[in-house]
């Protein structure tokens, strides 16, 4: 059966460097509860929940089962859980409103990046016999990537600088961000990744609700209906790859229908200022685009909850009326290793 | 409010890894100073080698040595190495494609600085020198002025070859509890039980999260609890646990504590472990110094009604 599924609220935390005074549920619990004022639905009602989070940031295994808490997890409720972004768990939550399982669905997902080396601590999602045992961190990853691009010629220090800067200065409009304005360019953390080339690390939360079909209109004056979401990997070994491009943000894109008629608004999960450059190429956006309004994954990116941001604010933008055609796009693992593109629309006004 | 708690929490694993065909030969290999890549059905050569085309799926299994010399492909230069990684000294990240292969390896490049590297530059490994067979039995690369190394002959029989790693690893972290479990470890240091009465459906949650898991609302009223309380399930442990020094049998139990709407577990002493049942009146025993009860020994109460604890199984 086909059916047409919106995403019908969003809402995020502020994100800060660090939240020591909260834990994971009690950061979470004011996301979900302002997602769900925002459509005056209750979690009885909801009919699937997914959440997206990864124990190796918090430390402790199954950490994921104590925010259950913040969704009123009693009587039983359905629900699952992916240990990846949250993104990905929306994109299980829309699988299932499309058996028709489910008419509305809750997703969330978080992070508290803060409470270890955030560096160190993804070396864990490498190949553990090959890569791991070197410990290469995140920075050095997306350094040698950027790397790979200067060489190519599609881009130079000062054109990443650019990026950092534009995401910092359009990041002044979202209350969310963690880092907003002018931020020095700053020393190298690993050549040629400047300070300003490299994401905040921070904590945050996200959440949004899915609905299909009619519950969707009634829920929401505007929904952002998901025309199509794909999602594709690359090849783990990074000697593999050709790492000025990304074939399977392309391919997700085009499988998700992108390609079809042009976007007015991509928000676009860079967490380094060289993966947007690469990012725009695969994805084919000019200048006609506005891209990352938000300010982006420079200028906050809570792990695990980032690509939902993305999700959600290509979502908002449609729901406020100031897009008709956004895509939105999330990434996890080193140097745009998986990519998940969703194309989204609001009905003509 | 008071000042939230904080403690270090360090995760350290030693996972025991065992290898493939393929990567057994790569590894052992690398333990004989020879570097082997695995062929595709298209042609090329993957080095490092995996098990399966990353293209096509197909299973790999013809392997080739290939030389220990190459050309970096990409670089990073890391001014401050971190812990774990392959030099103490700041050095380069490099992907270096082996002579002989189509694609490349990730590996520290040891330079005197940046100005020494760059795309294009040829280099050859710098072996460990103690070997196990694992991908740090190549200490580095090194800058390396000349053409493609020779290749040793050897094939990829090798004698007592690896079947595993051990790939060790340890994280550090800064842990906190959050507000709500910060309050009731901080009222346990004065041998008080407090929990969080929910302001929906008014259950009292200990220990507390800071949340009502029935109605996914907040919790913030305190209310103290206990200390004596009633076993609802209990289990009668048989095997000793590494680095406690407790005797088995003994018997870990559930305990609902007066006025709580949940039950906490805690290990029950005092009473011979097959003599402990379902509704047994129990009360802690703290040991001087300690933060928490050491265990719950039975009050001498007559068993309460099974209906007074009943939902809190």
């Amino acid at each position: 059966m086909t059916r047409d599924i919106a995403v019908v609220a969003f809402a995020q935390t502020d994100v800060l460097r660090t939240t020591d005074e909260l834990s994971e549920v009690e950061m979470l619990m004011p996301v979900l509860h302002s997602v769900l004022d925002r459509t005056g639905l209750k979690t009885a009602d909801i009919g699937f929940t997914c959440s997206g989070s990864s124990d190796y940031l918090a430390g402790r295994a199954f950490s994921f089962t104590l925010a259950l808490d913040g969704v009123g997890a009693w009587p039983p409720i359905a629900e699952s859980h992916v240990e990846m972004d949250g993104a990905w768990a929306l994109y299980e939550a829309w699988t299932k409103l499309l058996t028709g399982d489910a008419d509305t669905a809750l997703v969330y997902s978080y992070g508290k990046s803060s409470g270890g080396s955030l560096r160190d601590v993804l070396t864990r999602q490498l190949d553990p016999y090959y890569v791991a045992p070197l410990w290469p961190d995140s920075v050095a990853l997306a350094a040698l990537q950027a790397q790979a691009l200067i060489d190519a010629g599609d881009t130079d220090e000062s054109a990443l600088a650019a990026i950092g800067a534009r995401s910092r200065r359009v990041a002044t409009l979202n209350s969310h961000a963690q880092l907003r304005g002018s931020v020095p360019q700053g020393d190298y953390v690993v050549r040629p990744l400047r300070t300003g080339d490299c994401p905040p690390v921070g904590d945050g939360a996200a959440a949004v609700i899915l609905a299909a079909g009619e519950r969707a209109r009634e829920l929401c004056s505007r929904p952002a209906w998901i025309r199509g979401i794909d999602h594709r990997i690359e090849a783990h070994t990074l000697g593999v790859r050709d790492l000025t491009d990304s074939p399977s943000t392309r391919l997700a894109a085009e499988r998700a229908g992108a390609f079809e008629r042009p976007v007015d608004t991509a928000e676009l999960h860079a967490p380094f200022s060289a993966q947007e450059v690469v990012l725009r190429k695969a994805l084919r956006l000019d200048d006609s685009v506005r891209v990352n309004l938000s300010g982006g994954a420079l200028a906050a990116n809570p792990m695990m909850a980032a690509g939902l941001v993305r999700v959600g604010e290509a979502a908002a933008r449609i729901h406020r009326g100031e897009s008709d055609r956004a895509l939105a796009h999330a990434t996890s693992g080193p140097c745009l290793q998986q990519n998940l593109v969703a194309v989204l629309e609001g009905e003509p006004r | 409010m008071p000042e939230i708690l904080k403690a270090p929490l360090v995760v350290e694993f030693p996972f025991t890894r065992s290898l493939g065909p393929v990567q057994s030969a790569f590894l052992t290999g690398l333990r004989e100073r020879v570097v082997l890549g695995v062929t595709t059905t298209d042609g090329r050569t993957l080095v490092p080698p995996v098990e399966y085309d990353p293209v096509t799926a197909d299973d790999l299994r013809d392997l080739v040595e290939v030389a220990p010399t190459g050309t970096v492909t990409t670089w990073a230069w890391n001014h401050a190495p971190r812990r774990g990684q392959p030099l103490t000294t700041p050095f380069a990240w490099v992907l270096v494609r082996l002579d002989g292969a189509d694609t490349a390896l990730l590996h520290a490049l040891d330079a005197p600085g940046p100005d020494a590297v760059h795309t294009g530059l040829r280099v050859r490994i710098r072996w460990a020198e103690e070997r196990t067979g694992a991908i740090t039995d190549i200490a580095c690369f090194e800058p390396y002025d000349g053409g493609p190394a020779r290749l040793t002959g050897s094939t990829d029989e090798f004698a007592d070859p690896v079947g595993g790693i051990v790939a060790t690893a340890r994280l550090d972290y800064t842990y906190s509890p959050g507000r709500a479990q910060t309050a009731y470890i901080n009222s346990l240091a004065d041998r008080r039980t407090v929990g969080e009465r929910c302001p929906s459906c008014r259950k009292v949650y200990v220990p507390p999260r800071g949340a009502c898991p029935t109605c996914g609302v907040p919790t913030a009223e305190q209310v103290e609890v206990g200390p004596r309380g009633t076993v609802t399930t209990f289990c009668i442990v048989n095997i000793k646990a590494r680095n406690l020094d407790i005797e088995v049998p003994y018997v870990y139990a559930h305990i609902a504590l007066d006025g709580a709407d949940l039950a906490l577990h805690a290990r029950i002493g005092g009473i011979p472990y097959d003599q402990v049942r379902m509704g047994l009146r129990v009360e802690p025993v703290w040991t001087d110094g300690a933060r928490y009860p050491d265990h719950y020994r039975p009050t001498g109460e007559p068993d309460a009604d099974y209906d007074a604890y009943k939902e809190l199984l």
